[in-house]
């Protein structure tokens, strides 16, 4: 049976593009999931997943959870017999679904997260985890107003103060042309 | 030895105190460390997650800058690091074009010389034997369970490195040291890692059950060689107690803790009082060997009968 001829929408190309990785290859052991320490919780698992993906069912698996526990364990991935990038699939997952902006605040977090990260690094060449925090929070804020999350943290401030556990001002690397002309470069033709 | 240092964001950062130990046990080793100069961030998850590219490019170019000043070998003690380095690293030597791109991209030419150690291969490159020969004080009153987390050994193709189901490379060093270790479940499981500020409920969880189970196996602390698996566990560890209504008081080390107290530093020296769960007070408490009957001893663990019929249940 060939069940690429199924599949009506380029999700599966772009999930396989995105996670260099074969949905076909998958026999359904379920290995995957087995292994997976975010599985109880998830309403579609790695397994689960794939087959959707699989039957051409890519709306359903868009609009899954399962994803969106992922911890990017590389349990999945490392068991696989075949070889296939689960976890992959998984970051392909939801960087489908929340450019089609079919998700939810609190799943939205997690990207949110990544690409404040990136700004971030784009803007000092090193991390500012303070600057970090407070971009998250905000862009946090303004997409689910969650006044409770936008809070939460606040008292480890101190307690990491007085552990003298964070950098005050945050490191800078000294050329950051060259680091924003490297992300000018990266940024070209790629998915985002 | 004398090798390139690249430290990555968190041990510049929240993650300090693990900086502060490995360059006091290393200096002691005579291991010599080059901070690489203007080093950048390897881009961690986010890059790999939103963009390829910008994950081959980050770290290339921190393997371009210690080739540069004609360094081969360059430790990273964060895990997500090496691993980011090491998979670029890979990718570079697989590809020729790409190689040739990604030279471009960075402005440095990659050679693909400079190979990528994480701190537990650092020690064994030290060598058992030099590490029992320098240790003042065995750490016979610690029982410590090696926890892996995820990235030391995942994903195996790229990081090449110890058994990726049952690792045992740091609980040889802890028992040239002189130290006890646990056989137990959790020693490659996730502890929600990079989920601490965007899912903080999936660092509890995952965390809790770690702790939990090293507890039940006799572990009197965690041994750790990742900045992140050690906020999760020290740093959420009220958060995990005040949740689950449990008392854990798990002190979690760094491996460079470990061997710092084992070289007769004092606590202090090494950051261990900077950590949220407070461990060992002073070096000396270390040469007082605890009563044979502990409060480990008198509550056996729920699941020891599956391990050792004979002393679960007496």
């Amino acid at each position: 049976m060939n069940v690429e001829t199924v599949v009506s929408d380029s999700v599966v190309p772009q999930v396989e593009s995105l996670a260099h990785t074969r949905i076909r290859d998958c026999y359904q052991c379920g290995k995957c999931t087995a292994g997976c320490p975010m599985a109880a919780g998830m309403d579609a698992g790695p397994t689960r997943l794939i087959r959707l993906l699989q039957l051409g069912q890519t709306e359903k698996a868009l609009r899954a959870q399962g994803m969106w526990q992922c911890v990017s364990c590389q349990t999945c991935s490392t068991r696989c017999p075949k070889s296939v990038d689960c976890a992959g699939i998984m970051d392909a997952l939801r960087q489908l679904s929340f450019e089609r902006g079919v998700t939810t605040p609190e799943q939205q977090r997690t990207v949110l997260f990544q690409k404040a990260f990136l700004a971030n690094i784009r803007r000092n060449g090193r991390l500012n985890e303070l600057e970090l925090i407070g971009e998250f929070k905000l862009t946090t804020f303004l997409s689910g107003r969650s006044v409770a999350f936008l809070l939460k943290d606040a008292a480890l401030a101190p307690e990491l103060m007085k552990r003298k556990k964070f950098h005050l001002l945050g490191e800078k690397a000294h050329d950051r042309a060259v680091v924003a002309r490297i992300f000018a470069r990266c940024m070209d033709n790629s998915p985002l | 030895m004398n090798l390139a240092y690249y430290p990555g964001c968190a041990l510049h950062g929240s993650s300090n105190d693990y900086e502060q130990s490995l360059r006091a046990c290393l200096g002691a080793l005579d291991v010599q460390l080059n901070e690489i100069d203007d080093w950048i961030c390897c881009g961690a998850t986010a890059a790999h997650s939103l963009n390829q590219k910008l994950a081959v490019a980050l770290p290339a170019r921190n393997l371009a800058l210690a080739e540069s000043k004609g360094f081969h070998e360059m430790l990273a003690p964060c895990p997500m690091c090496s691993m980011q380095l090491l998979k670029a690293r890979k990718e570079l030597a697989e590809n020729e074009a790409l190689r040739r791109s990604v030279s471009e991209i960075v402005e440095l030419e990659l050679r693909g010389e400079a190979k990528v150690l994480n701190l537990i291969q650092l020690f064994e490159a030290i060598g058992m034997d030099r590490l029992k020969a320098a240790v003042k004080v065995p750490l016979s009153s610690l029982t410590a369970a090696c926890y892996y987390g995820c990235l030391l050994t995942r994903p195996p193709e790229v990081v090449e490195f110890d058994d990726f189901e049952q690792p045992r490379s740091m609980e040889k060093i802890l028992e040239s040291l002189g130290g006890k270790t646990v056989d137990w479940n959790y020693r490659t499981e996730c502890c929600g890692a990079g989920m601490t500020m965007a899912s903080e409920q999936t660092v509890l969880d995952l965390s809790h059950k770690i702790l939990t189970n090293a507890q039940q196996h006799g572990a009197d602390c965690l041994v750790v060689a990742c900045p992140m698996c050690h906020v999760n566990l020290d740093m959420k560890q009220p958060n995990i107690e005040q949740h689950y209504g449990v008392k854990h008081a798990m002190p979690i080390y760094y491996l460079s803790d470990v061997v710092g107290l084992a070289l007769g530093f004092e606590p202090e020296a090494l950051g261990v009082n900077r950590h949220f769960v407070p461990g060992v007070g002073r070096s000396a408490d270390l040469r007082v060997s605890k009563p044979a009957a502990g409060p480990k001893a008198d509550a056996p663990a729920k699941d020891a009968g599956t391990r050792a019929g004979a002393t679960a249940k007496a």
